[in-house]
């Protein structure tokens, strides 16, 4: 397949960049050195239409279309991972609202979400649990007409600043999903600092302590906060990372241009190097390859594919592990100045290794497409 | 292929060497996981033109292949009325 864009996208795309450069790559060092995203970056997010941008228009969103979507998330993440992330985890709770929330929830918090006016934060992981999801130790009881939560999660990307917290428990034994909202009593988030890359996508733990929450704040039922609220969310997480991880791969394709282009050795640009532009090449390769993955990917969930999952997986998969090589390649094409914070190249091989791991790390995504493979790969 | 042998025909997918019967209890047999879950869905919205929403969520709606045409059944004849 191509990537076929429309006027629209190409416009979309034009303004995304735009915004990228001018608001997101001039200050993206310093917000990894501060470890936190201004509110004014939130702010301009959210004035663009940028958070919740994939909530149809009839909930007050943009109605982004999968491949914009894309687009959209990676030229922001070609300048900052982190601001990218927060459209990432916000875009996971509002897109889960869409398909599996109830008239009320949506009418609750949908448009909200769609604005940006509230910010979610996806609450899955847990001190001891990260692959094995199933094996979420967080409980809630049912107790006069509320839910009451207990437990702890971790590695919750803006769960520092999150209003709205899709957080996953069991219910009885049986793996559901719950919105709760910050200010609620028993609910503390503690900030965690000194991740290895996108530091300043203000990660916490949310700590629930005897959390009570109405009943009606349970999402998709009782049992199925796994099979379909989770995969649902982690299907826009794993797309997400997959274009933020191209944005990572191209910032990489940028800065390695141009360093080759200006820096000179033994008289010569380096560009010029026989073994520079087998770097160069590998780097510009492979990048085109995953964003064709990604907008296979796109493609098949718009269609609602029965291999969508398949061909996210596939993205997230390859387009995260060449944005890793990319990045180690690009830091090794600047040399000693591929190692300071003088050059962007340095964030992106501390970004692209978190991105290998996010939303289901690589094994995970191996062993997944494996299986998948067989049953959607016809061998005769 | 009526809506029950097309259902069966995807789910059969999963059960490679296992012939599972409609009145089966698909969940229990152990071939399937989550990820299979949103595939079903998928394909149930795909096939049939229908949009599987949270008042569906009632794992006796998925739980067999006739239940799950059962399902759909309904779906079709509200999307029709």
């Amino acid at each position: 397949m191509s990537l076929s864009l429309t006027k629209q996208h190409e416009a979309l795309q034009s303004e995304a960049r735009a915004f990228a450069r001018e608001h997101l790559a001039p200050d993206a060092e310093r917000w990894e050195a501060q470890q936190s995203l201004p509110g004014s970056v939130v702010e301009k997010l959210r004035e663009h239409g940028y958070l919740g941008a994939i909530v149809p228009a009839e909930h007050g969103g943009r109605g982004m279309d999968l491949l914009a979507y894309g687009l959209l998330t990676e030229e922001l993440g070609a300048a900052s991972s982190s601001a990218r992330s927060l459209l990432t985890v916000h875009d996971m709770v509002a897109y889960v609202l869409v398909k599996w929330g109830t008239a009320a929830q949506k009418q609750r918090w949908l448009g909200a979400l769609a604005s940006g006016a509230r910010l979610g934060a996806f609450a899955l992981s847990e001190p001891a649990v990260g692959s094995d999801a199933s094996g979420v130790k967080s409980t809630a009881r049912l107790e006069d007409g509320h839910y009451v939560l207990n437990g702890v999660k971790k590695w919750i990307t803006f769960g520092e600043i999150a209003d709205l917290i899709l957080v996953f428990a069991q219910n009885d034994g049986k793996l559901s999903a719950f919105l709760v909202e910050r200010g609620t009593p028993g609910l503390t988030t503690v900030p965690i600092r000194g991740m290895l890359g996108t530091r300043a996508s203000m990660m916490a733990e949310v700590k629930l302590e005897e959390c009570r929450i109405p009943k009606d704040h349970l999402v998709g039922g009782v049992g199925f906060g796994l099979s379909a609220v989770a995969t649902t969310g982690l299907e826009l997480g794993r797309y997400s990372i997959a274009w933020g991880s191209v944005g990572i791969g191209q910032g990489c394709v940028q800065a390695s241009l141009r360093y080759a282009m200006e820096r000179t050795q033994y008289g010569t640009q380096l560009r010029k190097h026989q073994l520079i532009q087998e770097l160069i090449t590998e780097m510009v390769t492979n990048v085109s390859a995953a964003r064709l993955l990604c907008a296979q990917a796109g493609e098949r969930i718009q269609a609602g594919d029965r291999h969508a999952m398949f061909s996210v997986m596939m993205a997230k998969y390859f387009s995260s592990r060449i944005a890793a090589r990319a990045a180690a390649d690009a830091v090794q094409l600047h040399g000693a100045n591929g190692c300071s914070d003088a050059y962007p190249v340095a964030r992106h091989l501390r970004d692209a290794k978190l991105m290998e791991i996010i939303e289901g790390s690589s094994q995970m995504q191996q062993m997944a497409i494996a299986k998948l493979a067989y049953q959607s790969i016809d061998v005769d | 292929m009526d809506r029950k042998d097309r259902i069966r025909a995807f789910i059969q997918q999963s059960f490679k060497d296992y012939a599972i019967r409609d009145d089966e209890d698909i969940f229990s047999v152990g071939f399937v996981n989550s990820l299979f879950a949103m595939q079903l869905v998928r394909f149930i919205e795909g096939e049939f033109q229908i949009t599987v929403e949270n008042e569906d969520l009632d794992i006796d709606n998925f739980r067999t292949i006739d239940f799950i045409s059962r399902l759909v059944e309904r779906k079709t004849a509200a999307v029709v009325s």
